[in-house]
């Protein structure tokens, strides 16, 4: 079992594990298996590209979530210059699940604002493992205001199993500042690209998720509820999950074809882990396209765009006679 | 048996034994305090305990119909009905559920519109009605807020909408999720024109219904004793593993903590709201709007209410149409 791959992936570990030992092999005794090397690293990438080529749902789901996933901070490393973070709601306190900060996307000023998980078990509680409470959705909306203030276009990454389900939150009002968001998110006078760069997590990854463009990454989720969630409602049985994954349609390629998603990233071949160079270049690009587009519109229209998308959301029947 | 019990034919027998002179519906229990209550007098009381003032749910007609001034009334988005976007299914499909709860209830989806007067002042109001699949938040109820905002501001009437919803309709995923930016996106219109909103939250105002419309009234309401929150208190104690404080997510403890401006007594809901308006809408705001100018169409009254005026005269009525 390798932990760096999942379940699926475990041939693709087992091939690269024996390419491993090979080289080890051949860097001991001085034979020469380069070619026996090429082989097989020719056959792990075709076979991780058969199995890439059939993901189901609940294994893109569980990739969204893989340990070694790129985060908030990865991407502006990589991707932005000249990042200097911000923190705290000015009310409350400072909600490392929720990062934000001025940063420079090929030499235009933006402001970022992205969920935030922890690698190490340390860092993961200190992140609260991505689940923001009140204080992390107002400090974002602080932020915001602050991009509109100074006219800099604003960039949203997502990624958080949900908004945190913990007393003090309720007590301080996370439906509130949830909701809040939502609210000035809508009219806020600047252009806003929202990615959902791993799992888009209900009403907490919404409440950082409404602009003018939702991007996906290509193994990313979005959902009403967690796949358990939903399995543990409806079916009674958090294992069911995997059903539920299929049913809710949680993916980029049924959600673009819902039209609720602007565009897919790719990611490079088994995830945007296995080249985070590759991942990141990937995501900038579209990045720099879409504010490029966006900042040319005149902000009444570009307002004006934004409300419309979103009174455009839902799908029913209308019959004409009452 | 005695010989004589032999002789009579079963079905006099049968006739005989059944003597139950109490028809049925007649009483009912408070789920409070489990006092025996004549029923009739539980729908004078506008469906609150006579004993212990527990507020008991109540449907989405007869609320507005308590509501409203009787007479002059026009539903909004009433040709509106849900579809299966996703062609869900867990242990029932989403298509059976629906057509399930649209039978049960007599209504197409969990929220309905009208406009009407309050004390002879414009208002429209919108009702969730919980019986239809727990009040939950899918396309068409999203779009009915829509248009209920959309007609406020067409005719600068007031918005009050009574939330009793679990939250999200996860049948429509993402589609349902997006309601929440959708709804937010109207009432961020509805402020800019200073039209008030006025929400009140009822048992229960949860999830994505809290996280969104209902957190944002101008002035937020309750009713005494809700279940007001963002993740349901189950999932909470599963996540924090301690026992939740007493009163924890209920109508008081939300206005202890700052997130409600009042509990109001259903029975004097009206009147308050009316006083409300009243003073939000003061001259100078009703001067400037032009007046109400939408045809007020006869509502045809619902079976169980036929009554016209607002008072315990209600009762008879109530009564003999059950």
């Amino acid at each position: 079992m390798h932990l760096n791959f999942l379940d699926f992936e475990q041939p693709i570990a087992e091939l690269q594990a024996k390419i491993e030992e090979l080289r080890r092999v051949g860097f001991d005794n001085e034979i020469n298996i380069s070619e026996e090397i090429a082989r097989l690293e020719e056959k792990s990438r075709k076979l991780t590209e058969s199995v890439f080529s059939n993901l189901n749902a609940w294994q893109i789901s569980q990739l969204s979530r893989h340990p070694q996933r790129l985060y908030t901070l990865d991407y502006v490393e990589l991707m932005l210059e000249e990042f200097h973070e911000l923190h705290g709601d000015r009310g409350f306190a400072d909600d490392p699940a929720i990062v934000g900060g001025l940063a420079k996307l090929d030499g235009v000023p933006v402001m970022v604002i992205g969920h935030q998980k922890g690698r190490d078990t340390k860092e993961k509680i200190h992140r609260n493992f991505g689940m923001p409470r009140p204080e992390g959705y107002r400090k974002a909306l602080r932020l915001m205001r602050l991009a509109e203030r100074f006219g800099l276009p604003l960039l949203c990454f997502i990624d958080t199993p949900g908004a945190y389900p913990g007393i003090g939150a309720e007590e301080r009002g996370q439906s509130e500042a949830i909701a809040r968001n939502l609210l000035e998110m809508a009219t806020l006078r600047t252009p806003i690209v929202c990615t959902v760069i791993g799992e888009g997590g209900s009403g907490g990854a919404l409440a950082i998720g409404v602009g003018d463009r939702l991007l996906m990454l290509q193994y990313g989720t979005y959902s009403v509820i967690s796949p358990e969630g939903c399995a543990s409602i409806l079916w009674k049985s958090a294992d069911k999950a995997m059903l539920a994954a299929e049913a809710m349609g949680i993916t980029s390629e049924r959600l673009y074809a819902l039209e609720l998603i602007d565009e897919i990233v790719p990611e490079p071949l088994g995830g945007a882990h296995r080249d985070r160079q590759e991942a990141a270049a990937n995501l900038k690009a579209a990045l720099i396209r879409n504010l490029e587009e966006l900042r040319r519109q005149p902000i009444e229209s570009l307002l004006e765009n934004r409300h419309q998308r979103l009174m455009g959301y839902g799908i029913f029947e209308e019959t004409s006679t009452s | 048996m005695s010989w004589f019990h032999k002789l009579v034919p079963s079905k006099i027998r049968t006739e005989a034994s059944s003597k139950s002179a109490v028809p049925e519906g007649l009483w009912s229990k408070c789920p409070s305090c489990n006092a025996i209550l004549y029923r009739s007098e539980v729908e004078r009381n506008l469906e609150v305990c006579p004993k212990c003032n527990h507020h008991m749910r109540i449907g989405a007609r007869k609320r507005l119909h308590f509501f409203l001034d009787p007479g002059n009334r026009m539903e909004i988005g009433e040709t509106l009905s849900p579809v299966d976007p996703l062609k869900f299914k867990d242990s029932k499909k989403y298509k059976d559920r629906l057509s399930q709860a649209q039978k049960a209830t007599g209504e197409k989806d969990a929220l309905i519109v009208v406009a009407g007067l309050i004390e002879g002042r414009p208002v429209v109001a919108a009702a969730f009605n919980f019986e239809f699949m727990a009040g939950s938040m899918g396309s068409v109820v999203g779009e009915r807020f829509v248009r209920a905002v959309n007609h406020c501001l067409a005719h600068r009437a007031p918005l009050v909408s009574f939330s009793a919803s679990g939250g999200a309709r996860m049948q429509e995923s993402l589609l349902s999720l997006f309601q929440m930016a959708k709804t937010s996106a109207a009432l961020a219109r509805l402020a800019k024109e200073c039209i008030p909103f006025i929400s009140v939250m009822t048992d229960p105002t949860m999830g994505g219904v809290s996280a969104s419309l209902a957190m944002l009234g101008d002035i937020n309401i309750a009713e005494p004793g809700a279940l007001i929150g963002f993740a349901g208190p189950r999932v909470i104690e599963q996540t924090v593993r301690e026992k939740l404080p007493e009163g924890f997510q209920r109508s008081e403890f939300l206005l202890q903590h700052g997130a409600l401006d009042m509990i109001v007594d259903r029975r004097d809901m009206r009147s308050k709201i009316s006083a409300l308006l009243g003073l939000l809408m003061s001259d100078r705001a009703a001067s400037s709007a032009p007046a109400p100018r939408f045809a007020l169409v006869e509502e045809p009254q619902p079976e169980t209410v036929g009554a016209v005026s607002f008072d315990p005269v209600m009762a008879n009525v109530l009564q003999n149409g059950d």
